[in-house]
Parts: structure tokens; sequence; C-alpha cells
């Protein structure tokens, strides 16, 4: 074991996976000699060399565009979008051509597309959405949303070695500021199974990605019975664990940075009003960020985007009801 | 690369090598084109009866494109082919029944009723399908040939889009990232004149060939209703590509000679335009020549025609008896279970015979 930080674990997951795999490879708009916007491929290009560690140029659907013809091909690619936001300039490429390639054809796409997600640095509305949602209204997309840095490097080893495109959500707010152990060497977390973060028997809080960290904090210094489960993955969603927690404590709370209306949140709630609903003892209740895109200015930010306090409360309210 | 480099071959009169092609690549090139032709006539038969869900579109007058392109390449290169380039997808080693049973939703087409119409491509034989968006293979080509290239493999990339695709940001995306890296990939533009409606002075202020100088590699523009000059022009870029020397894009003039799907009317098209190029059909035109140039007897030219029609009415009855697929299937398959390699194509021209 290693203490690293999440953004470190990320770059070992990488490192480690293109030793193994000379197949693995890297693309994106500043990951070479730059090390990209977040450096998370410092060091690469010594290593590996410019072409496993690819400048492209500024174009994101000819990332994802080349992604897909070369996973096709029998690399294993892993695409950078310097800010996940971007994506919605590769968006035909992955969401028409790569994610429909296996069910239309039986072509398998095994690619990687990471993507620096989250706000909470006055980003502004184009480096600080959490876009997840959108890539699950995408059938033949898997979802990842690591929230600890031994999840960090072992989702994404999971998702370089998997024969589908996954989409890799890192978020910024964990990159440095998230510190864990994790196993040297190979290593790899299933895609698909959620992880129980925190054991309660009143409520569940059940989370992801930054918001994991923030759940953990407020049961702590509330210094009340509740469970946390990180979600993890997002599809394949680990149904089980989602159901097995709300029929345990019959309270529960979905908590996420990415906006309300039909977020990955609005799903969990669906599948226990389905599934759960006799075992409630109260409304499934929401945090998240409301619909509105993220705002720049840090007290506009600070308003909008789920803080620790809210997080109190929504437990508070809960566990009262 | 510079520009002197990008004219080289854009002179679409430059001397042929006859030896290219031999008495049976020729026939084989009728033979494909024949098939193509014939196959859609019997799909668009298929629509009329009501046998085809959705439209129908075919790239009747633009066979000599598909087939000629296709012919340049050998087993282990990779095509993405689009709507208009049926004949490739024969060449490659698809057959008639599998297509129309693909247009008619049947469990033996090429997508089981996954995907209909010209929207697949057999992974068997090398090629990865279409998407609606019609740029986007060029993308998907780059990136094979991309892989291509990291591995040192003498291996080509292929692709095909309209001039239409020309107008679209992803275009330029893929021109200037093939010229960047100098992948290994054949770019064939079919101008057919109109994009669905729109004509070539609506779409661009320039020939889009011109473009391929400014990204940095070769552009020729010929003639699509020549079946040999498309082979040769092909032939040229493949080889070009094969050797480390980079893309090459390939304009081919034709004309659509039916409306954009069985739908469409036409009635955008001049008065006159349809008939002066019907005088130009690839078909015919090849079929006169093996007799007037390459020693082919009328009566033999004919029985190729002949042999290649009743070969797809026996496929249209193959594919009119494929059953329709299990609704069950309808949900299968989304994710992979595993990567496995495209198959290699079919190479019908003959230097890939001793290979």
């Amino acid at each position: 074991m290693a203490e690293m930080t999440y953004l470190e674990a990320i770059s070992d997951a990488l490192r480690t996976e293109m030793r193994r795999d000379e197949s693995v490879f890297c693309l994106g708009e500043d990951i070479g000699a730059f090390g990209g916007a977040f450096k998370v491929t410092d060091g690469f290009a010594e290593e590996f060399g410019a072409d496993r560690v690819l400048d492209t140029p500024l174009a994101e659907n000819a990332i994802v565009g080349a992604a897909t013809g070369a996973a096709i091909e029998g690399m294993r690619p892993v695409c950078e979008m310097q800010f996940a936001d971007f994506i919605a300039c590769g968006f035909d490429q992955l969401v028409n051509v790569a994610a429909k390639l296996h069910y239309r054809q039986g072509v398998a796409v095994p690619m990687v597309v990471r993507l620096p997600s989250g706000g909470g640095f006055s980003g502004g509305p184009f480096h600080s959405q959490n876009p997840e949602a959108w890539f699950l209204q995408a059938p033949g997309l898997k979802v990842l949303t690591p929230a600890t840095a031994g999840d960090a490097k072992g989702l994404l080893a999971s998702a370089i070695r998997d024969p589908n495109p996954v989409c890799f959500l890192e978020h910024k707010g964990l990159y440095r500021h998230v510190r864990g152990e994790v196993p040297e060497g190979e290593y790899t977390v299933p895609i698909g199974e959620a992880r129980v973060a925190r054991e309660g028997l009143e409520m569940t809080v059940i989370a992801y990605g930054s918001s994991v960290h923030l759940a953990l904090e407020a049961a702590e210094q509330l210094d009340e019975d509740i469970e946390v489960i990180d979600l993890r993955t997002l599809c394949p969603l680990d149904s089980e664990a989602i159901l097995s927690s709300a029929r345990k404590t019959g309270k529960v709370l979905i908590a996420h940075e990415a906006t309300r209306a039909c977020g990955a949140g609005a799903e969990v709630a669906g599948l226990i009003g389905e599934e759960a609903f006799e075992d409630l003892d109260a409304p499934v209740r929401r945090l998240t960020t409301p619909d509105v895109p993220i705002p720049f200015s840090p007290p506009l930010e600070h308003a909008v985007l789920p803080q620790l306090e809210d997080m109190k409360e929504a437990c508070r309210e809960l566990l009262a009801y | 690369m510079t520009l002197s480099d990008a004219s080289a071959v854009s002179d679409a009169t430059a001397p042929v090598d006859r030896a290219l092609l031999t008495r049976e690549d020729r026939a084989r090139l009728l033979r494909y084109m024949t098939m193509m032709r014939a196959a859609e006539e019997r799909g668009l038969a298929l629509y009329k009866q009501g046998k085809v869900p959705g439209s129908f579109y075919d790239g009747r007058g633009q066979e000599a494109i598909a087939v000629g392109a296709a012919f340049a390449l050998g087993p282990r290169d990779r095509m993405c082919i689009l709507h208009r380039d049926l004949g490739a997808h024969f060449v490659r080693g698809v057959t008639p029944d599998r297509y129309l049973a693909n247009y008619m939703g049947r469990a033996g087409g090429v997508t089981g009723g996954k995907d209909g119409n010209m929207h697949f491509g057999d992974r068997q034989l090398g090629c990865v399908g279409m998407v609606s968006m019609l740029p986007d293979m060029a993308q998907v080509a780059n990136g094979m040939a991309l892989a291509f290239k990291m591995r040192g493999e003498p291996r080509v990339a292929m692709t095909f889009f309209g001039e239409g695709s020309t107008a679209n940001g992803q275009w330029h995306e893929a021109m200037n990232l093939a010229g960047i890296h100098r992948l290994p990939v054949v770019f064939i533009l079919e101008n057919n004149q109109f994009a669905y409606s729109t004509p070539n002075e609506l779409e661009f202020a320039v020939d889009p060939v011109q473009h391929a100088a400014s990204y940095g590699f070769p552009g020729a523009n010929i003639d699509g209703n020549d079946v040999e000059a498309v082979f040769e022009a092909a032939e040229v870029a493949v080889e070009r590509a094969r050797e480390g020397a980079g893309p090459t894009l390939i304009e081919c003039q034709t004309m659509r000679m039916h409306g954009h799907g069985a739908h469409d009317d036409m009635s955008y098209v001049p008065d006159g335009m349809l008939e002066e190029w019907e005088r130009r059909d690839p078909i015919e035109r090849y079929a006169a020549r093996l007799h007037s140039d390459f020693g082919f007897a009328e009566d033999e030219v004919a029985e190729i025609r002949e042999q290649v029609r009743s070969y797809v009415a026996e496929c249209a009855e193959k594919a009119l008896a494929s059953p329709m697929p299990e609704p069950a299937i309808a949900t299968e398959d989304v994710f992979a279970e595993r990567w496995e390699p495209l198959g290699d194509g079919e190479a019908p021209w003959s230097r890939w015979e001793a290979e």
C-alpha cells in the first residue's frame, strides 16, 4: 500500500496499465510534453514516448472518433477531455458511434473517456459541470464515478480492461484534497459494485463522487447512525446495494453535485419507489445542485453547490421525519 | 508536405498502367457493379411491395465509385462504407441476400434486424458500418489507421462520404488529424451533385477537393463514372498510404440518379440533368468498353450481366425466406463481453491472389 492523492492514483493506474499492456495509450489536448491541464500524465511522454501520449488538435470529436477506430482495431485508448464539459464537443462520436456499435454490429469498442468534472473553484459554466447523467441516456456506455483514491485507481484499471466505452468521471475537487491508501502495482475494482462507506441503521445517504465525502463528514459531525453508500458506478447501477440499504434503514437521502432533473438521483429514487416502497419510513429525498448553470462568482457558486451544512440539514430533517 | 506534393496525383489524365488489371479483374468489376445495380433494383421493388420498413436508399449511378475504390484494397485493409456504396460491401464479400434481408429487417440481415437499410458493416469482413451522421466514419477510419501506424502494420483504412459531409465540422476535424499524423487512410468523396436537395453551390464556396492541400495531403478530382479511373486513383492512394506517405482525398464526380430516398421526387433537379448523366451510366459505359477496348465479345458481356441478375434473383428469394428476428434480442448485446478482432475482407483483385 502507498498513500497517494486521488490524482496520483489516477496517474498510477494509467502508468501501471500502460506498462502492463502496450496497446494502452492516451490521447488528448496538452497531455504529452505539458503533462495535461491537471498533470495527470506528467512525465508520461518521457517514459512511454509521444506516440502513446498523443497530443491532439483541439477537436473532441476527432479524439473520441480516433479512439473508437483504434479501439476497434485492438488498441486500448484512454481519451482525456481537458474538462468534462468539453465532451459536449465530442458527444456525437461517443453516443452515436462508440456507444451503439456493439448493439448494432457486434463490434466491441474498448475505450475510456476521462472526464475531469465538478465545481467549487470558480470555473464558471463551462469548467464546472457534472455531466454524468448525459451518458446515462446513451445505452452502451458505462459510467464510473469514483470517490476515493483507491477506487480511482482500481476503477480506472477496470475501465481500461473493459471491452466497452467507459466514461470515467474524476471530480476535480478530489484531485488533491482526497488521499488514501492505494494498493501498489496492478489493482482493479469491479465495475458495477457499490460500497458501504459507513454503516448505519437510522438512515442512508446514497452518493457518489465528491458527495460521498460530504455525506461522511456530515454523519461524523452529526454523530448519528447514518449509513453511507458510495455508488462508485452509475451504469451499471448496483440495484441490490441500493435496495438492501433502503430496506435496512427505511430512510434515504440521495446526494450528488450534478443538477437535479433527471440526474442519477432520480433513477435511484425511481428504483427505490418501485422496489422498496413498503420498506420506507419517509419520502426519498434528494440533495443536488438546482437546475441552473454553474455560476462563476464565489457566493453564487456557493449558493448552488451542495455544502456540508446543506447535507447536515437534509440528514437532520430525514432523521426527524 | 508541400503544395507541390499535393498536386502529385491530382492529374486525372495521368497515364494508366494497364497491367494492373487482368481480363478477369475487368470481368469482376463489371460483375460487382451489375450486382449493385441489380440488388438495389430488387430492393426498390421490395420497398414498393411494402416489404421494407422505413425508406429505401440506393446509389444508382455511383456503382463505379464503390466498386472501383474497394477493388484496390487488400484483405487486411479496413473500410467504413456509406449508403451509396453497396458495391463495396459486395467486393468485400457480403452477399446480396444479406443486404436485402437487412433492408427488410430480417434475422438474416447483416445486423440481424438491429439496424436497417445501409447501416451495416460485416465485422467478419473488415467493415465498420456507418451511422446516419455522415462525416462521422472519417474519424473512425482515422482511428483504425492510427492503430495501423502505431503498430507499424502496412495496412490501410478507406472510407466514403458525399460532398454534403464536407460542410460539417467533423469532416474538417478528420482531415486535419489525418494530415497532422500522415495517417494511412484513403478518403473517397462522392460528389453526386446533391446533398438530399442541396446543390453544390449552397454547400461550399470552393470545390472540397481543394481542402486536401490545406490539410497537407494530395487530392484528386476524377470521373466517378469510370470504374477504372476510380480504381487507378484508389490504387495510387492505397499504396501511398501503405508506404507511410499519408492520406489522399479522391473526389469522384458523379450523379445521384435516384432521390435521396425512395420518398424523394427529385423535383429540385434541373431539367435535362438526369438525361445528360444517364448517357454516362457507369455500367453501360464499362460494358461497351470491355467490348471495344479489352476484347470481350458482346455475348460474353451480356452473359456476365445475365448471370449476376439471376444470382441476385436467387439471393432475393433467400432473403424473403429469412425469418423476422425474435423480439427478445431487442434488449440483448448492448454491452460487449469481450473484444474480438474484425475479420478480413475478400480482396478479389488479382494482385492479392498470391498473398
